[in-house]
């Protein structure tokens, strides 16, 4: 399943048999990945398929009700909060909305993780702060508030803070939602050109199909709490380009990469019981 | 629905309720223990000292005018109602001693708890709810911050602080509320003495009991407020039942604590 080239190297991220359940419903079923240093993988999936789910499992947000995930050689079960606080140091995490600390400007907030973390003096974080904001091209917004900037802005500086202890990690969740395109298009640009430029390892949450296709390295498809395919982003372009095939989980994966109104994900939908629903409702 | 389903639904909903008691006062004695253990870290740090006097300002100088008006009130009511069963005794100038009493020991940080219930716990708790709905203390997390560090001990030692101080505040205004009508409504030598009669009455002790038990008010509300908001779940509207429900259990748990502590007082005469 995984890239040729890289399975010689030892994997940064691997979740093994990972299963998750919220109120006796497995979010996640088994879920199998692993990520190599220097990648980018895309995890795609509908709204609900669990795929936020697995991102926050290996975050250490969440953990597992079976298997496991390690992350850069070690087991999230057997760290306590000191040993996570010290793991949590070499990875970045971009949220969905950004979460930009309110009550700080964008500067502060990029500084926060610096001045907590690091024993620098306040000129040499000043610099790297600039440093950071530059990287993602907001160095003029370093004193505004995150209520003074848009949504497109507050996803970068939330770049910048992620990326303000060099970690070795990249984690993005949803980074093109609510994104305009060419906004959107710039970020992906950015996870690009850090991906490249820091040798960072890129983990990318999506279900925005041209990001997807322009950033990731490999891909791995998410559907209902299971891992349907992980594969190179050229496989996952064969399939989309390709006829159907009556193979159901192909079927279903290209639908996805499509967008089509048609095929194996609606014709689930349908088929949940309407009928027999609205009979049984109405002979009670 | 038959009596025993009726009763089984009875003892279902009753068991729930007190499962969810415990586990509330569970949930806020670990997140005391939590702040209590990381509060070292966060005076060590100057930007901790800085979020502390911070969240004071908004805590307590805030709310100083608040507290005087409603406080000095409080003063002015207390002398009027208890000067007419008083004056057939002939005994109206005790006014200032049950007004020192009373307002030292019980109704200064009572209802300086009240107050700071409304005021500041709420808007913790919506903050934090807020914080909460935002990504943002995911985020604290994910950069290895302490949220309890970073967002609960600062509030909770600021509203500690600061209900002691409003507390002082309060019982002056109350005691000057009783003074201004003793000089403006009473007899001219109900307020002659009042001063005197204020000073010889009460002891020590009777300023130091109201002052103890603010304290412990003060823990409550930004305890249960930073409880109330860490547990926001469901966007605004979860943020909107955090604010009311911090400010309903706030003034419960006062009264409570209240009651506990006259008891625990009356008991040992202090």
């Amino acid at each position: 399943m995984c890239d040729t080239d890289t399975t010689e190297r030892r994997p940064v991220i691997r979740v093994v048999d990972l299963v998750k359940r919220f109120g006796g419903r497995a979010v996640l079923n088994g879920i199998n990945l692993e990520v190599h240093p220097g990648e980018t993988i895309v995890i795609m999936g509908g709204s609900g398929c669990g795929k936020s789910t697995l991102l926050r499992h290996m975050v250490a947000s969440l953990f597992g009700d079976e298997g496991r995930v390690e992350l850069l050689g070690q087991n999230l079960n057997d760290l306590n909060e000191s040993g996570l606080n010290a793991l949590r140091l070499r990875f970045g995490i971009l949220f969905q909305s950004g979460a930009l600390f309110n009550s700080m400007t964008v500067g502060e907030n990029v500084a926060l993780p610096l001045r907590e973390h690091t024993g620098l003096d306040e000129q040499t974080i000043d610099i790297m702060v600039k440093i950071k904001l530059e990287q993602v091209g907001l160095r003029e917004a370093a004193d505004l508030m995150p209520s003074e900037i848009s949504g497109g802005m507050k996803k970068r500086a939330g770049l910048a803070r992620a990326i303000s202890l060099d970690p070795e990690i990249l984690f993005y969740d949803e980074p093109s939602a609510g994104l305009d395109p060419v906004t959107s298009a710039e970020i992906d640009q950015l996870i690009m050109d850090l991906s490249g430029k820091l040798g960072v390892t890129s983990v990318v949450v999506t279900h925005e199909m041209d990001s997807a296709f322009t950033i990731a390295d490999r891909m791995a498809m998410l559907d209902m709490g299971r891992m349907l395919k992980i594969g190179p982003r050229s496989e996952f372009e064969a399939l989309r380009d390709g006829p159907e095939t009556g193979d159901e989980t192909g079927d279903l994966i290209r639908q996805f990469l499509r967008g089509d109104p048609e095929g194996p994900i609606t014709a689930r939908r349908l088929s949940t019981g309407y009928e027999e629903d609205i009979l049984a409702t109405a002979g009670e | 629905m038959s009596a025993g389903a009726g009763q089984r639904n009875f003892v279902e909903v009753l068991g729930a309720r007190l499962i969810g008691s415990i586990s509330y006062i569970g949930g806020m004695a670990i997140l005391l223990t939590q702040a209590i253990g990381a509060s070292k870290a966060t005076l060590a740090r100057s930007s901790g000292r800085q979020a502390i006097v911070g969240q004071m300002v908004r805590v307590g100088v805030r709310s100083v005018g608040i507290v005087c008006l409603v406080q000095t009130f409080i003063g002015v009511i207390l002398a009027l109602q208890m000067a007419p069963p008083l004056e057939p005794l002939g005994q109206v100038h005790q006014i200032a001693t049950i007004i020192g009493i009373a307002g030292f020991r019980m109704l200064g940080p009572i209802l300086t708890g009240v107050i700071i219930s409304g005021f500041a716990g709420a808007s913790i708790a919506a903050e934090i709810g807020t914080m909460v709905v935002a990504e943002e203390i995911e985020a604290l997390r994910a950069h290895a911050l302490n949220p309890v560090r970073f967002l609960v001990v600062p509030r909770l030692l600021a509203t500690l602080v600061m209900m002691v101080l409003l507390t002082i505040i309060a019982n002056w205004m109350i005691a000057i509320g009783g003074y201004v009508t003793a000089l403006l409504v009473l007899k001219p030598e109900v307020s002659a003495g009042y001063w005197a009669l204020m000073q010889e009455n009460l002891l020590l002790r009777d300023f130091y009991s109201g002052l103890i038990m603010a304290g412990v008010f003060g823990v409550l509300i930004s305890l249960i407020a930073c409880y109330e908001g860490l547990k926001v779940r469901g966007g605004a509207e979860g943020v909107g039942r955090a604010t009311t429900m911090t400010v309903v259990y706030s003034i419960v748990s006062i009264v409570l604590a209240a009651g506990v502590f006259t008891t625990i007082f009356y008991v040992f005469e202090f």
